[in-house]
């Protein structure tokens, strides 16, 4: 008899989601779904708000990364303006970013994941967390947490709080850096920089090993790659334009201008998520599956730019054989990204423009359309905004990192669960894997939606 | 997340509690005789109305944690509109271009309340901690009062929206 089963919560991800893994009637896996479960409306309400509240409003979609909602939403509000933002102002934006990358990241490695590298798959799944992590090997949790902790404390100097600071505004940001803030990020600077060396160190070594099989069974399929890199062809979070690649490493589109998303980018509905579907829309529905995030930034890039993160992505395209296809990659992309990002702080922070009081561009509402762009951590963020002669909006459209990747997350999960439950036994470790396809890709799904959770203590 | 800028407080509160439900820990069930829970987030669909009953029955101290949970915030404002069933059109009909179609599956997908509640108009909580989030520091402050065994105090440095 065919049975479906129903893993309810996912857990340890940001938001709320459900795996239904059905199973024909000798046990088998036919098939997997991901369904996010929540769902708030920001495209509908946000209607008649005021467009420089967009950064505020978008903000809340999500506690991990609003740093990204943040700088998409003012980089549609300058858009609208009409004005090139002041130098100064960009790169405080781009210190920001780098700080928020760094920062979800480490969340994600350590907080979230390395208890299945470190502890085991089918270790005791009250003690499979963070605070098991803390127990188990202590020095490796706390440096982790002081990884964070830089990333949260940079975006906390530039924009007076941690989570959701009012900072970025269309035309630019509200205040520059000064040389007390400079001189912390300087001081924890290399710490962070040994944290990270060493948990690439560890979790190469791991990949030689224990977590050998986890490369071919953790999503390991071809699909396209996209992502923002910059004009000259270097890793890009910021600015740049998109790069779309194949799984062969040929370069499918170059040069694409977020204004026109809506000509390559479709989305699809199922009636059993949340989260919407899209494609790249030359090869239609499903075919066009692509992936976003930190694994397809590797992929697509020409060179970080930056010499540890460049000498780590040679080896990681040698440990890969060329482009990366493996979802499990998305966690040794990740360590590269934070590396790349601590070595690009290390460069903008002796830049003096971060001083500059030059940081806001003022104009009134030019344009009545635009669409902005960024690299959140989690891959491609676009908001795009039609507002009145006002300013107040008219309509809204998001496309969400996390929901780039929904095509290649249920076929992730569907992988893992076809691999490891046979004969309907679906034993804890099992279901535990399958979740763990789902955390390879780091979701957000607040990002999509957003209600209830819950932090009980003891 | 704002929980985990506790930072390296959070060695001290493991030494201090057992953590046995958490979106950052792999329990799926909620369990019975818990002591404290904060719970964040306003209650926008069923599952949320569920489980925010079954955390009220199965916990001594409630706390409503957040702009979400105490005043409904950001989700509240879907409010302003006549019912749910506005947001997902707009969202799934009118935006999706390849079977466009509004989400329906029983069970699985959780189906909207037509009114976004604040956490207390939907179970009965015993403390409010505002903030969007509550910042690290406070968070700590009311988590040291609990776990003495008294009151938290909400004076005027403790309570801050936004
Ligand atoms: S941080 Fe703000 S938006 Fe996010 S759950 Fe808390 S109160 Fe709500």
């Amino acid at each position: 008899m065919s049975q479906t089963v129903v893993i309810d919560p996912v857990t340890r991800i940001e938001g709320h989601a459900k795996i239904s893994i059905f199973l024909d009637d000798v046990g088998e896996v036919s098939n997997a779904r991901f369904h996010v479960v929540e769902y708030r409306g920001f495209e509908k309400f946000c209607e008649g708000r005021p467009m420089w509240e967009m950064a505020g409003i978008t903000a809340r979609i999500c506690g991990i990364c609003p740093v990204s909602h943040l700088l998409a939403a003012a980089k549609t509000g300058d858009k609208i303006l009409g004005v090139n933002i002041p130098i100064a102002a960009e790169k405080l934006r781009r210190l920001m970013n780098l700080a928020q990358i760094t920062q979800s990241h480490a969340l994600s490695f350590f907080h979230l994941s390395s208890p299945d590298f470190l502890l085991g798959w089918d270790s005791d799944p009250a003690k499979r967390n963070v605070f098991g992590l803390m127990e188990a090997d202590k020095e490796l949790a706390r440096g982790g947490i002081r990884l964070r902790q830089f990333g949260q404390t940079i975006i906390e100097l530039l924009g007076a709080k941690k989570i959701h600071a009012a900072w970025t505004v269309p035309g630019g940001v509200r205040s520059p850096l000064t040389e007390e803030k400079i001189a912390w990020i300087r001081d924890r600077l290399p710490e962070s920089m040994e944290t990270i060396e060493n948990a690439l160190a560890l979790f190469k070594k791991l990949l030689l090993d224990e977590l050998k099989d986890e490369i071919e069974i953790f999503g390991k399929f071809p699909s396209l790659f996209m992502g923002l890199v910059a004009d000259n062809g270097d890793w890009e979070h910021y600015g740049g334009a998109i790069r779309v690649k194949d799984s062969e490493g040929n370069i499918v589109a170059d040069k694409l201008s977020e204004d026109n998303y809506q000509d390559f980018i479709g989305e699809a509905v199922e009636p059993w998520s949340y989260l919407k579907f899209p494609y790249y829309k030359p090869l239609g529905y499903e075919k066009g599956m692509y992936r976003v995030g930190p694994l397809a930034r590797l992929n697509i890039c020409d060179r970080f730019g930056t010499p540890k993160a460049d000498a780590e992505l040679a080896e990681f395209r040698d440990r890969a054989g060329g482009m990366a296809t493996s979802s499990f990659f998305y966690h040794y992309a990740r360590l590269i990204e934070i590396l790349a990002c601590l070595e690009k702080i290390g460069d903008l922070i002796d830049d003096p423009d971060l001083l500059s009081s030059r940081i806001r561009a003022k104009a009134g509402v030019n344009n009545l359309e635009a669409v902005g762009v960024s690299e959140a951590p989690r891959g491609t963020l676009f908001h795009h905004y039609n507002v009145d002669e006002n300013g107040l909006i008219e309509k809204v459209n998001l496309i969400i990192a996390t929901g780039n990747n929904n095509l290649a997350m249920n076929k992730t999960v569907t992988q893992i669960a076809q691999n490891y439950i046979h004969n309907g036994d679906v034993s804890e470790g099992f279901f535990n894997r399958v979740e763990a396809g789902i955390r390879n890709f780091d979701p957000c799904l607040s990002c999509s939606t957003h209600a209830i959770g819950q932090m009980p203590w003891w | 997340m704002s929980f985990l800028d506790l930072d390296e407080w959070l060695f001290d509160l493991a030494a201090a509690v057992d953590v046995v439900y958490s979106p950052i820990a792999d329990v799926k069930i909620y369990p019975e005789n818990v002591d404290i829970c904060l719970v964040e987030g306003a209650v926008a669909n069923e599952e949320n109305l569920e489980i925010a009953k079954i955390v009220r029955k199965n916990t001594k101290t409630v706390v409503s944690f957040g702009d979400c949970a105490v005043t409904a915030n950001v989700p509240g404002m879907r409010n302003m509109l006549d019912s749910s069933g506005t947001v997902l059109e707009r969202s799934y009909l009118e935006l999706g271009d390849t079977t466009p179609q509004l989400p329906y599956e029983p069970g699985i997908v959780p189906e909207l309340l037509d009114r976004v509640l604040p956490l207390h108009q939907a179970i009965e909580v015993d403390y409010f901690m505002p903030g969007c989030p509550p910042d690290a520091p406070r968070i700590k402050a009311f988590i040291e009062a609990l776990l003495a065994g008294h009151a938290p105090e909400l004076v005027r440095e403790t309570i801050k929206f936004g």
